[in-house]
């Protein structure tokens, strides 16, 4: 019995022990974690040809969904297990921080080795998101802290199928605002489809919305202003921006649902043909071209609200991978970073999950839908690229008000006095 | 009789693992978010108390965000249609399958089949029943034209119904749990009670409320109070049914997780805080209440 009663006790700590052992990272390997699962396979491929090249083994390992990877991460930041190479999603604020705990290896010298030689390989616009600028007010060693590996661009979409039966020209996209709800609504009348339709539940995509109309209609300059408190929110131009959403759903081209709407359902619409417009990321070709191959639509400019101002489009920042800086296997994932990022592999990610390459060589390859979002690479903004960046707490209540403004909840003035008594607060 | 020292020792062990337990994972982690609502820490990076102390601020702030009263409210809302509508209805078909009917077992176990469902399934599916297109299967206005109640029909999860429609997806979710509890309740009372009552002329409504009802009540009150706390802490179905809805059906989890996620771990702790610290008053206080009402019936001695 006490034989037993042993037995069951040594199984019982080796089993706690082995539990809480931690498992040495192999020399041969690098692990990478990310969020981006709908590339799993051509990563798995691209994976196993540098085993093939180089003998070292690479674990891709994905996650989703994206909140929950967030969480993981900071998790594992806290424990002291991050894998070799990991993505951060969040603000530049999040990023920043990781940076001053020593958890993100700092690439400005070998970004500029060899005369930038690697550093030369992307777009500028691209690789600024992963930089801290000399004047960056994050308290950050000025530098460049991850390795982007494709790009992002937030535009308008339409449907030229949807234009062609509502006898609209389908090479004819709107310019203005006015043309865009006037086309929205043909749609409607005509086909009977929904006039627009975007994932509105997810707040950060009315945002990226509200900021190109807020820099078309005030400028960037007044735009950074309000960030740094020197303008309202209640300021007139301010109050244009959210009279803008008002109109839209005043005007009726959009489902009552929207602010409830995830992207995931409203990408799935736009590309059954069930929407006239959309406002999405450039990662939505690979998206609709899942759903439905057949489906024929273009990018197109941010419809204006003066035509004589600037327009700025939300983008520049795609995945960026982040190298450990207490890895044992440091090198290696520079080397790995540094071979992924070459054209021949950007290439391969371009044509297999049609996003945009961060890789400037790499235009010959982008389908043509893709292709046209390359003009806008001049106009980027993207708060990874701002100076400063507005408090989380106020873009809560930026977003919630956008929503309750679509829901016909709230009006734009009720909207710009709550934002500006929430940055009030948090900047007292 | 004095125990032993031998036994208290051999007592003591028995009770080691589970305190161990609720040391590490509870009493632990309730001080450390108390210390951490105390900072602005955002859980990346050495946690240095000093340099990240920001005394009450976190607690002050939350005393005035109107955002988060608001979640409480709209919890609250949601929490009163579970206590009401939901714990009544559970009580009506837990006394229904509790007398002798045909298929009971079959209504029992179809009644437990939500619960046991998780939550993300149950909001992702009512979201498909009641969106209209291009996004839902517009079921639920689709049966509403085909009965002759098209004038019913409308978009159920946008605008003002949203807080409702939530409040009513969450009482059809969890009704199954007061029904199985209240049912097992039922079946504990003794049947010579109801036998000697109807001797003594007692009418069924005289039955329910003088012995159904007060020996009832202890399981009542578990009822209520685990109505109210899973409710309060609801989080997963609201935010598959429509994602928080621009705050009108946004509850304090939603705000906490949210916080978390962006690196306010110190405010969120202060939040988690404050959260528990009123579901613990409004528990003592149903505890209070119902030991009130029992002692009035006299179902349990003054």
């Amino acid at each position: 019995m006490k034989l037993l009663k042993f037995i069951l006790l040594l199984l019982i700590s080796g089993t706690m022990v082995i539990g809480c052992h931690q498992s040495k990272p192999k020399e041969n390997k690098i692990v990478i974690w990310h969020w981006i699962t709908d590339r799993r396979d051509a990563f798995d491929f691209l994976a196993q040809k540098y085993k093939e090249e180089t003998g070292i083994e690479v674990e891709f390992k994905l996650f989703f969904p994206p909140d929950i990877y967030g969480q993981k991460v900071i998790a594992a930041a806290r424990a002291g297990t991050l894998p070799d190479i990991f993505g951060i999603l969040g603000e530049k604020k999040t990023v920043a921080r990781f940076i001053q705990a020593g958890h993100i290896l700092d690439l400005t010298a070998v970004m500029q080795d060899d005369n930038l030689s690697w550093k030369s390989k992307f777009y500028p616009q691209t690789l600024e998101v992963t930089e801290f600028s000399d004047d960056n007010t994050y308290d950050v060693k000025p530098g460049i802290y991850g390795v982007p590996i494709d790009t992002n661009v937030m535009q308008f979409v339409y449907n030229k199928k949807l234009f062609q039966a509502a006898g609209l020209d389908p090479k004819k996209s709107p310019k203005t605002v006015d043309e865009f709800v006037s086309y929205a609504k043909t749609i409607q009348e005509k086909t009977g489809e929904v006039g627009f339709i975007s994932g509105w539940g997810e707040g950060w995509l009315l945002h990226a919305l509200a900021v190109e109309w807020a820099i078309n209609i005030m400028g960037e300059k007044k735009f950074i202003d309000t960030i740094e408190g020197k303008v309202s929110y209640m300021d007139e131009e301010w109050v244009k921006v959210f009279s803008l959403f008002e109109r839209l759903r005043n005007e009726n081209i959009f489902p009552a649902n929207i602010a409830t709407m995830t992207n995931k359902e409203a990408e799935d619409a736009f590309a059954k043909d069930k929407a006239g417009f959309s406002f999405n990321g450039s990662w939505s070709v690979n998206v609709y071209s899942q759903i439905n191959p057949e489906i024929d639509y273009a990018f197109f400019s941010l419809p204006v609200v003066e035509v004589a101002n600037q327009v700025k489009v939300w983008g520049g920042a795609g995945s960026v991978f982040r190298v450990n800086a207490d890895s044992p296997n440091k090198d290696k994932a520079i080397d790995f970073l540094r071979w992924i990022s070459d054209r021949q592999q950007q290439d391969y990610l371009v044509v297999e999950t049609n996003n945009l390459a961060a890789n400037r060589y790499c235009e010959k390859s982008l389908p043509p839908v893709l292709k046209d979002l390359t003009k806008s690479f001049n106009s980027f903004t993207h708060p990874d690229n701002w100076r400063l960046n507005e408090d989380a707490r106020v873009i809560e209540t930026f977003n919630k008000g956008l929503q309750q403004i679509v829901m016909g909840l709230k009006t734009a003035q009720d909207v710009a006095k709550e934002v500006q008594n929430k940055k009030e607060k948090v900047t007292r | 009789m004095k125990a032993s020292l031998k036994d208290n020792t051999a007592s003591f062990s028995f009770v080691l693992p589970a305190l161990l337990i609720f040391l590490v994972f509870y009493v632990y982690p309730f001080f450390y978010s108390f210390v951490l609502s105390l900072t602005d820490y955002s859980l990346i990076g050495k946690f240095n108390f000093k340099n990240s102390f920001v005394g009450l601020q976190n607690f002050k702030d939350l005393l005035v965000d109107i955002d988060w009263w608001k979640s409480f409210y709209n919890a609250g809302f949601i929490t009163f249609f579970a206590l009401t509508f939901q714990n009544i209805l559970a009580l009506l078909l837990a006394l229904a399958v509790d007398k002798v009917i045909r298929m009971r077992k079959f209504y029992r176990v179809v009644f437990f089949i939500l619960p046991v469902l998780s939550e993300i399934i149950i909001g992702l599916l009512m979201k498909q029943f009641m969106l209209s297109e291009p996004t839902g299967r517009d079921v639920l206005n689709n049966i509403l034209n085909n009965i002759g109640l098209g004038f019913m029909a409308q978009d159920w999860i946008a605008g003002h119904n949203v807080r409702l429609i939530t409040a009513l997806v969450h009482c059809w979710k969890g009704f199954g749990w007061a029904f199985v509890i209240l049912l097992a309740g039922l079946q504990s009372i003794p049947d010579q009670l109801y036998e000697a009552a109807r001797i003594d002329g007692a009418n069924t409504w005289q039955q329910f409320c003088k012995i159904t009802m007060p020996l009832l009540m202890p399981v009542s009150t578990l009822v209520m109070v685990l109505t109210i706390l899973g409710t309060m802490q609801a989080f997963a179905m609201i935010l598959a049914l429509n994602q928080g809805a621009g705050g009108e059906t946004t509850v304090p989890v939603m705000i906490i997780y949210n916080h978390l996620g962006t690196g306010q771990a110190g405010l969120a702790c202060a939040e988690g805080l404050i959260l528990g610290a009123i579901l613990v008053v409004v528990s003592f206080t149903m505890f209070y209440v119902s030991k009130i009402i029992r002692e009035k019936y006299g179902v349990v001695p003054n």
